[in-house]
């Protein structure tokens, strides 16, 4: 057997190290378990910062001895190089897995074991974590607003209907192929655009109608959403070409478009579509407020995407304009058959980036009366009855949004790997 | 002796301030095969550029088969219809498959049916001997083979004229022949082609006429016979006993 230094551990005495190595890590990690999970301090007779400390030193020391070069152990040589690389570097690993194991007994008592779900009245929750009774009484407001409680059935058909829509793509056969662009679209949108306006709003065919201050919550995040991205995204396009166009009306109007819209808070856009803008339109000229606001939200929105275009657009070798003008394209059918197909892929991470800033400020439109999910919680939190649960609900539409959020981005990541081919 | 199908008078172009094409007088009989040649920089890429008018020239004018080039963008469009290009990098389009690469303008711009532009593609394809490789896309293709496929392209639109702007420049010396042969085989079928290159042993076995080019304007035009054994300017000679 060779001598033994602990400070430099080498491969001769490879599984001494390893061993010794992994105990102490073990017994660190296990401290630090134990005084989180159970309250036990089993170094309490040490000085105050000494006990505090004891783990991460001997964390330390432990992946000090396991770091050994080419050891020849897979999992080893891939903590080693991932993890492992330094002093620094396992300090900083061991000080994440602590703040990890430190918090999750205060988090899992607040969300499950200290939290009341059952009973109809604040007085059921006498818990100290989460009060998710708060949440269930509320679901139907924070899922649907205002809108009257008999009459959300109209909502979920319109919605379920929407979503098995959106999946014919799926399920076409080759010869349908072609036209899914087609449906997407346009048929699609104004099939929502229909069910939204005779069933969700109703006022024909025998439905009570549903004023759109009355609509809310989650449903309305969606319908606001929705429109939003459908109706940006072709803006955003035709914008994003036209600031690159050589006429310089079309040009000027675009880059002048694209400033204004850029250059201006969203809640004062959304603030100046319900005040300012009926002041400007004849009298008896009736747009109603949820359209007004879609259209700024829209516009909005549309001059950033033009810019996440425009960079798509730009990133194109100049190449591809000679040679599809040398084929005798003309401007769109460049453009819709070379340019276009190349820039948008390029720019899915942006675009994705910007549709996900979009949907995370539909809350602002609070400012014109419209209710969606914050915005419902922002009412229910001063509910003289429900006081003090802020923070439920908060958390809970956190969730619903971070999960919308996630679907989003994990759906452009795929449609980026799904377009791409080798340049 | 027939009409000249590109016919240029006194053209001139700047970049800005930069005067690139002076006073260019030029004209193409069909069927004839001309190479231009010249140091980088001469303005020999401009000239073909200006003939389908990826450029736009300020001064003189550009009849192409009847045609002059103008402001008008139906003319242009129509023109290059006419003229099929053939670049130094290719510029296949990436999103595209070769077939598709090769049917996009014909169905697109000339309403051909699908199935007769595929079965085009397919022949012009075989012509340059890269039909097994219809389904891939260009980035799975070697230079030469990309090359191969923009001729085909090129060649799909049925053009009257083809113009080569340094073709072979961008591919590995190994692949320059395969190209070269496609347009060997392009030359004896007929075709009008107008070549910028440095490749001397084709403008020697294909060319009718040899253009030197300096400093935007053409020194030399003589047959290519001529050319190579009597050079007349002292340009000529020097670039000449350069690249030769």
């Amino acid at each position: 057997m060779n001598k033994l230094n602990f400070l430099k551990p080498d491969k001769n005495n490879l599984y001494v190290y390893v061993y010794t190595g992994s105990v102490l890590l073990f017994i660190s990690i296990f401290d630090v378990f134990l005084s989180s999970f159970f309250n036990i301090n089993v170094t309490s007779y040490l000085p105050g910062p000494v006990s505090l400390l004891l783990p991460l030193i001997v964390g330390l020391f432990g992946l000090h001895l396991i770091r050994i070069e080419f050891s020849g152990l897979k999992y080893l040589d891939l903590l080693n190089k991932n993890i492992n690389t330094s002093n620094f570097n396992g300090a900083l690993t061991l000080l994440i897995i602590f703040v990890i194991i430190m918090a999750t007994p205060p988090s899992l008592s607040w969300f499950i074991f200290d939290a009341n779900i059952a009973g109809d009245t604040k007085e059921a929750c006498t818990g100290s974590g989460a009060c998710w009774t708060y949440i269930k009484v509320w679901l139907r407001r924070f899922m649907y607003g205002m809108y009257p409680n008999e009459l959300q059935w109209r909502i979920n058909v319109s919605f379920i209907i929407l979503i098995a829509l959106a999946f014919v793509g799926y399920f076409s056969g080759e010869k349908l192929k072609k036209f899914l662009t087609l449906y997407y679209v346009i048929i699609y949108p104004i099939i929502a655009y229909i069910l939204i306006y005779y069933l969700i709003s109703g006022g024909s065919f025998g439905l009570e109608w549903v004023e759109t201050g009355a609509w809310g919550g989650l449903s309305l995040t969606f319908i606001v959403s929705f429109f939003c991205l459908i109706f940006c995204f072709p803006i955003g396009m035709l914008l994003a070409l036209g600031r690159r166009s050589n006429l310089p009306t079309i040009k000027y109007f675009s880059v002048g478009f694209i400033e204004f819209w850029r250059g201006v808070p969203l809640i004062t856009v959304l603030f100046m579509s319900s005040v300012m803008f009926p002041m400007f339109l004849p009298e008896d000229f009736f747009m109603d407020k949820l359209v007004r606001v879609i259209i700024a939200i829209s516009l909005f929105e549309a001059a950033y995407v033009a810019e996440v275009i425009r960079g798509g657009l730009q990133a194109l070798p100049r190449g591809q304009y000679d040679a599809a003008k040398s084929l005798g394209m003309g401007y769109w059918k460049m453009h819709i058959f070379v340019i276009l197909p190349q820039a948008l892929k390029l720019v899915i991470p942006g675009i994705a980036n910007t549709f996900l800033a979009l949907v995370k400020d539909t809350p602002l439109i609070f400012v014109v009366g419209l209710m969606e999910i914050a915005g419902m919680l922002g009412l229910a939190k001063t509910n003289p009855k429900w006081l003090g649960f802020a923070m439920e609900g908060y958390v809970f539409a956190a969730i619903i949004f971070w999960i919308i959020c996630y679907a989003m981005s994990k759906y452009s990541y795929n449609l980026e790997l799904k377009y791409k081919t080798e340049r | 002796m027939s009409d000249p199908i590109i016919k240029i008078e006194n053209m001139n172009k700047w970049f800005g301030d930069f005067q690139v094409l002076k006073d260019i007088n030029l004209s193409v009989e069909k069927n004839k095969k001309i190479v231009v040649c010249g140091p980088s920089g001469s303005g020999k890429s401009t000239l073909i550029r200006c003939i389908n008018r990826l450029e736009e020239h300020q001064k003189g004018s550009i009849i192409v088969d009847g045609t002059e080039l103008n402001e008008n963008t139906k003319n242009i469009e129509q023109v290059r219809a006419e003229v099929g290009m053939v670049f130094q990098q290719f510029n296949l389009f990436p999103h595209l498959s070769i077939l598709d690469n090769c049917t996009l303008a014909p169905i697109w711009v000339k309403k051909m049916p699908k199935k007769d532009a595929e079965e085009l593609a397919m022949n012009q394809l075989k012509q340059v001997q890269i039909d097994d490789q219809s389904n891939k896309f260009p980035g799975q293709l070697s230079g030469g083979q990309q090359q191969r496929c923009a001729i085909a392209r090129a060649l799909c639109m049925q053009p009257k004229i083809m113009l080569f702007d340094e073709p072979t420049s961008a591919l590995d010396p190994e692949m320059i022949k395969e190209v070269l042969d496609a347009m060997v085989n392009l030359a004896k079928q007929g075709m009008t082609m107008i070549v910028v290159t440095h490749e001397m042993g084709f403008a020697k076995e294909v060319a009718d006429e040899v253009i030197f080019m300096d400093e935007g304007m053409i020194v030399e035009k003589a047959i290519t016979k001529e050319f190579f054994a009597n050079p007349k300017n002292d340009r000529t000679k020097l670039f000449l006993s350069q690249i030769l």
